[in-house]
């Protein structure tokens, strides 16, 4: 994006000339006063759009077979009528087109992404080059596993450096991403009911929980409970003993939770759980607050997932792909998914396909090998002490952030932007903007978007949802200390300007490609696809 | 610190100043109960210099025989399509590899617009009006869209073509016992199904019916013929879902002209690689009336204050983080990046290179079963006038697994294994063949010979040891 940057990631002060609008004025910039910067002169215009009739960036190979009539080979009536519309391009057309557009995206590389729940973390470019070997990035999934010996070697150690990391012994890499593994982790709570000869209707999630799990639970055709959430941030321990009873198939738990805080009752919450017979399952999206630090599977976790998109820093790819992988206890393995990597005696790898309790296939093949590689690599480069000191980091960067907020002075943040819940946070906090709003006239969308405009990704909004104009911030280890820095002058830089003219904020962005969009307008008449 | 983090020792004690605490260990120490704090190192081997681990990580792709070692003829799901170097170079953009989902819309007009147009490229080739950004990949996408039509008509039946590929079936099956879902097979004649016990095999209480284009043993289905067949066969007829081939749609009659409702399919031949298996992605195409119920990410047009286009993700009333419980599917994170790569493919194929691109898979898939059907124990599994397009599937008179080693020591995988695949009785010594645009008559000709002598040497052995 346009928005100067400096190299940490931000910039302490807004500096009025590259933003198009004076932070000093007292009233709301009018939309003559702004200057278009150059980005959003240039029109959206889409590869359809483009090229014209005939043009193109393929070359077919040659038909070296003998020619027969095509239509002999397929009747017209399986036949298309006329092709699909796509692009007439050239190929300088194509890269022009795609690099003008990546321009149009702010990216983890180019500045501070502290996206709360989503572990933001340096992508290492030895990642992707390893991925790319040929042995790896040509393998075909059917492949014999006699001559895929490396590739299961890969994912044996790497089940292995994740059941190490979670307490739990088994692990299966299949789930394509963190709420694949929560489907995977409640249908094998199913499977481990049924087995019992019990049927049991109801899965409790807090009203912490991230979205996923409630819409996963439904998915796998059980009924959602919510907790309650007592004021230190942990569950309810009463309401959670008034709901626990022999119906319940599953607790899932985030912990540390959504509000970046360890639930200091977990030993007594996995004794009421498993006191019904129930399994406890832990999402993981939280566990880089923790890697070699506790370990799910020690507070009494019966199945973790984990996100390798987000612990383990594969990229993540404007939406995907991720990685989901599952770790469950004993008692839950024998349901695990197939295929299953095993390994003979001669230190042979196979795949086992036929598994008598196994809950099935949750997908085709055996899971994003891809993202195992780059996880594998970031275990294989960081080892024992390197996965601990980014948990460390993690929570050490986000305690001094909030410790950077919660000290400014002018103005007092902490006023504006109370921390929810809680006086220390493990890897990421959850601020209310709830006095903000009323005081400064400014929600948290408002400061989210002039965030914009001082060169950071904004953090998480509006969840969790029990946090009145909620900002999750969650920093992760990647950051230095001057990024942090920067980052907690421009919110209170910010929060100044609004004193003086909330109007600024409330219009801001003023400097990225486009400025506010119409969400409402584009679901109220949804256009979904280029007319051609 | 590691190589990745950068907290000197004088930055260490100027935060912990800060917050107020004398050490890290601390803050764990208030925040993580003593019995569940793990007081040891991780039992892990420790962390190695880059050098270091880009050796150990070569040293182990070397152990994997690729399509790049080996003339490779496995298909069953993914193929070995060239994928061109600018797919390459557009997904190792910062810009498209490393933001996170598009929760910001000013910032991520770039990731947006890709899915717009990526929604376009799919309805096109699925002439189906409507289409998300991305799902995992083929099977789930399959179970995704039997769990949008249980939604839909609230129905307790799944009737699913034994042309689905396998693990679309498991999948599907899988999925289907947790919401409730009773999953019937039909039967296949000749590699497509059978049209008769299709009909039969539905009734009211069907929620949807399957089937695959091609089917998963290369064979062209009737498709139109199975979507009228599945609409005619009660009052209430069920969501007809089609899992397609993206690659084959420039000659092949496409979905939506079917009489199809929901499309879907792995995307994996459009620009991604094999990867071993992943990642690549799913697309789901569909109807209109479909829209809302639709799982995944949709970004949608809209303009901004100053009346610029822009583009949005919408109709988030139906995900997850807005609707919870009564979510149409729990889907977060997809496959945005392959996405990408599946529109930036599709470009560069583009109108007139996706029909060139058919009807030469089409020509050489015709030519490969010519030459090696009729081979000494080499037959086609299926009837000749049964129309095939990328895959064919072959009977061999010997162990296919035996059959297929001795190819193997020629630097030939002739195909996958069909009966470790299905694991049904009549696919008993069945080879599926795959044929992309990347092996050439030349190749073929190369595994007609060692196939065939493969054949004949497997015989004779057997022969020898009865």
């Amino acid at each position: 994006m346009s928005t100067p940057a400096a190299d940490h990631g931000g910039v302490s002060e807004p500096a009025a000339d590259h933003r198009g609008v004076s932070t000093s004025t007292t009233g709301p910039p009018s939309g003559a006063e702004l200057s278009e910067t150059p980005l959003q002169r240039e029109a959206a215009v889409t590869i359809f759009e483009r090229g014209a009739a005939g043009r193109r960036a393929f070359q077919c190979p040659a038909l070296d077979v003998p020619e027969v009539d095509p239509h002999t080979l397929l009747a017209a009536h399986l036949r298309r009528a006329t092709p699909p519309a796509l692009p007439e391009v050239s190929e300088p057309e194509i890269v022009r087109h795609y690099v003008r557009l990546s321009k149009r995206n702010f990216d983890l590389d180019s500045g501070f992404y502290p996206l709360g729940s989503c572990t933001m973390k340096h992508n290492p470019r030895l990642h992707e080059r390893v991925a790319a070997l040929p042995g790896h990035a040509r393998l075909h999934p059917l492949q014999d596993p006699a001559r895929a010996q490396g590739a299961l070697e890969l994912m044996w150690n790497l089940e292995r450096a994740l059941a190490e990391i979670s307490g739990l012994p088994h692990v299966s890499l299949q789930p394509s991403a963190g709420s694949h593994g929560e489907l995977a982790g409640v249908l094998l709570t199913r499977a481990y009911h049924e087995q019992r000869g019990e049927t049991r209707h109801k899965v409790l999630t807090p009203d912490t929980s991230h979205g996923t799990n409630p819409a996963t639970v439904t998915m796998a055709g059980f009924e959602v409970v919510a907790l309650a959430t007592n004021p230190d941030g942990g569950i309810d321990l009463q309401d959670l003993r008034a709901k626990v009873d022999s119906d319940v198939a599953c607790l899932m738990l985030t912990n540390p939770n959504t509000l970046g805080l360890f639930d200091p009752n977990i030993v007594e919450i996995a004794e009421i759980v498993h006191g019904v017979g129930a399994t406890l399952y832990y999402d993981g999206a939280n566990l880089n607050a923790v890697m070699g630090l506790s370990r799910p599977g020690d507070m009494g976790f019966d199945i973790v997932h984990f996100n390798l998109h987000k612990s383990f820093t594969q990229p993540h790819g404007g939406g995907g792909p991720g990685s989901g992988p599952i770790a469950v206890s004993e008692r839950i393995a024998p349901y695990l998914p197939v295929p299953v990597i095993v390994r003979d005696a001669d230190g042979r790898f196979d795949l086992e396909h036929d598994r008598l309790h196994s809950i099935g296939r949750l997908r085709g093949f055996q899971g994003n090998y891809g993202c195992f590689v780059r996880a594998y690599a970031y275990i294989c480069s960081l080892g024992a002490e390197g996965l601990k000191d980014a948990s460390q980091t993690a929570v050490l960067n986000a305690n001094y952030l909030l410790a950077r907020l919660m000290n400014e002075t002018h103005p007092p943040v902490a006023e504006y932007l109370p921390l929810a819940y809680g006086q220390l946070c493990l890897h990421e906090f959850v601020l209310s903007g709830g006095p903000m709003k009323r005081e400064l006239g400014l929600k948290t969308l408002d400061l989210a978007k002039r965030l914009l405009d001082h060169g950071f990704h904004p953090p998480t909004v509006y969840f969790p949802l029990l946090v009145e104009e909620a900002l999750m911030v969650e920093p992760t280890e990647t950051e230095t200390r001057e990024t942090l820095d920067a980052f907690a002058d421009a919110i209170a830089a910010i929060l100044r300007e609004a004193a003086e003219d909330p109007e600024i904020a409330r219009n801001a962005p003023y400097t990225t490609p486009v400025r506010r969009l119409d969400e409402v307008a584009a679901a109220k008449h949804p256009v979904i696809r280029q007319a051609l | 610190m590691s190589r990745y983090t950068a907290t000197t020792p004088a930055d260490l004690k100027a935060m912990l100043d800060a917050i107020g605490v004398g050490s890290v260990e601390e803050i764990f120490e208030q925040q993580i109960p003593e019995p569940v704090r793990l007081g040891r190192p991780l039992d892990l081997p420790a962390g190695l210099p880059e050098q270091d681990v880009y050796e150990h990580l070569r040293a182990l792709a070397q152990r994997n025989v690729s399509a790049e070692d080996e003339l490779c003829f496995l298909g069953a799901g993914m193929y070995d399509h060239y994928v061109p170097a600018l797919v390459d170079m557009l997904m190792e953009r910062s810009e498209f590899l490393t933001p996170y989902t598009p929760y910001q819309p000013e910032i991520s007009q770039g990731g947006l617009q890709v899915m717009f147009e990526y929604q376009t490229a799919i309805c096109e080739l699925t002439a189906l009006p409507v289409s998300n950004a991305s799902v995992y990949e083929g099977p789930s996408a399959v179970a995704s869209a039997g769990y949008m039509a249980r939604l839909h008509n609230g129905r307790g039946r799944f009737v699913v073509s034994a042309g689905l590929h396998p693990h679309s079936i498991a999948t599907l099956r899988t999925y289907a016992h947790g919401f409730g879902v009773e999953v019937v097979e039909v039967p296949l004649r000749e590699g497509v199904t059978d049209l008769d016990a299709w009909l039969a095999a539905i009734d009211e209480n069907t929620a949807a019916v399957f089937f695959a284009q091609p089917s998963f043993y290369g064979a062209v289905e009737d498709a139109a013929a199975l979507s009228a067949a599945a609409k005619s066969a009660t009052d209430k007829p069920p969501v007809v879902i089609a899992q397609v081939d993206p690659l084959t749609l420039g000659i092949l009659a496409p979905p939506g002209d079917c009489g199809v409702d929901v499309a879907v399919g792995e995307g994996q031949s459009l620009g991604n690689r094999l990867d071993f298996g992943g990642p690549s992605f799913g697309f789901f195409a569909a109807r209109e009336e479909f829209l809302r119920r639709m799982p995944g990410r949709i970004a949608g047009e809209t303009t901004d204050v100053d009346g610029r286009r822009g583009f949005v993700l919408t109709l988030q009333t139906r995900e997850q983080h807005i609707r919870r419980a009564k979510a149409t599917s729990n889907i977060c994170t997809s496959q945005a990046l392959n996405a990408l790569a599946g529109v930036v493919y599709l470009s560069w194929l583009g109108r007139e290179g996706i029909v060139e691109l058919g009807e030469l898979l089409l020509a050489r898939t015709h030519y490969a079963l010519q030459t090696l059907d009729g081979l000494e124990g080499v037959q086609a599994l299926h009837s000749r006038t049964q129309p095939v397009i990328r895959e064919f599937a072959l009977r061999l008179d010997a162990d296919v697994a035996a059959v297929r080693e001795r190819c193997a020591q020629h630097g030939i995988n002739p195909g996958a294994d069909l009966y470790a695949l299905t694991g049904r009785e009549q696919d008993r010594g069945g080879l599926l063949v795959a044929i992309t645009e990347r092996r050439t008559r030349a190749d073929i000709d190369r595994l007609a010979d060692v196939l065939g002598a493969a054949v004949a040497s497997e015989r004779q052995s057997q022969a020898v040891g009865a």
